[in-house]
């Protein structure tokens, strides 16, 4: 299933895009996006860490990703 | 009548309002934290901060951790806005303030409120320099 990663902060100007498309298999876990988006866009290791959130929430690596989940990626947060 | 104020704009952050919505008849002190932009980083000289936020996610955040405020301490109420867009040298970034009956809950609960949204709010900045921009945090 295709999932659509929205990006900011550092990934925005890395990617060059404010969104990007991952093909990931069914019963997919945050774990397995990372891996993919890492051999899709390996420029991201230029950067510390990063978490994913999903509907708005953190999410953990073995949470499983469902279609139409709004997934973002989310660089090292620097507000305040 | 809700205890807490969350807001994300591209306005210009009002402390009055933050203090004006704390302010309760049983309170007997309130605490403000204003965060403003300074006009320098590691000896280099900034020029300006550009915000940029996951919106509806950085007012969930904050929303987690004003509840959280709310339960960690003695507090009665508590009001976290944060700016988004471009801020110039002394312009407020971010505002927390938290009215309670003693002094010290206030004042704790600002303190932790700013210390967690640093921490977990999906907010970012981008500093300018005279010669060149880098995202805060973003590289080892």
């Amino acid at each position: 299933m295709k999932i659509k990663l929205l990006l900011f902060g550092i990934t925005r100007d890395l990617l060059n895009a404010n969104q990007v498309f991952i093909d990931v298999l069914e019963n997919s876990s945050i774990q397995n996006l990372k891996k993919e988006l890492h051999l899709k866009y390996p420029l991201l290791e230029n950067i510390n860490s990063y978490a994913i959130a999903v509907n708005e929430n953190y999410a953990s690596a073995d949470l499983i990703l469902q279609e139409n989940d709004v997934v973002a990626l989310i660089p090292p947060v620097s507000g305040g | 009548m809700s205890k807490t104020s969350i807001k994300v704009t591209s306005e210009k952050l009002n402390l009055n309002e933050c203090y004006h919505f704390v302010t309760a008849d049983s309170c007997g002190g309130i605490a403000a934290f204003v965060g403003t932009v300074r006009n320098d980083t590691q000896k280099k000289k900034v020029t300006q901060l550009d915000f940029s936020t996951y919106k509806p996610m950085a007012i969930k955040e904050m929303q987690k951790i004003a509840k959280l405020a709310l339960e960690k301490f003695n507090i009665q109420k508590i009001a976290i806005h944060h700016a988004e867009g471009m801020l110039q040298i002394g312009d407020i970034p971010v505002i927390i303030t938290a009215s309670a009956k003693h002094r010290k809950a206030a004042f704790e609960a600002c303190q932790f409120a700013i210390d967690r949204l640093k921490e977990t709010v999906p907010i970012w900045k981008k500093e300018y320099f005279e010669d060149g921009e880098v995202w805060v945090n973003a590289h080892p």
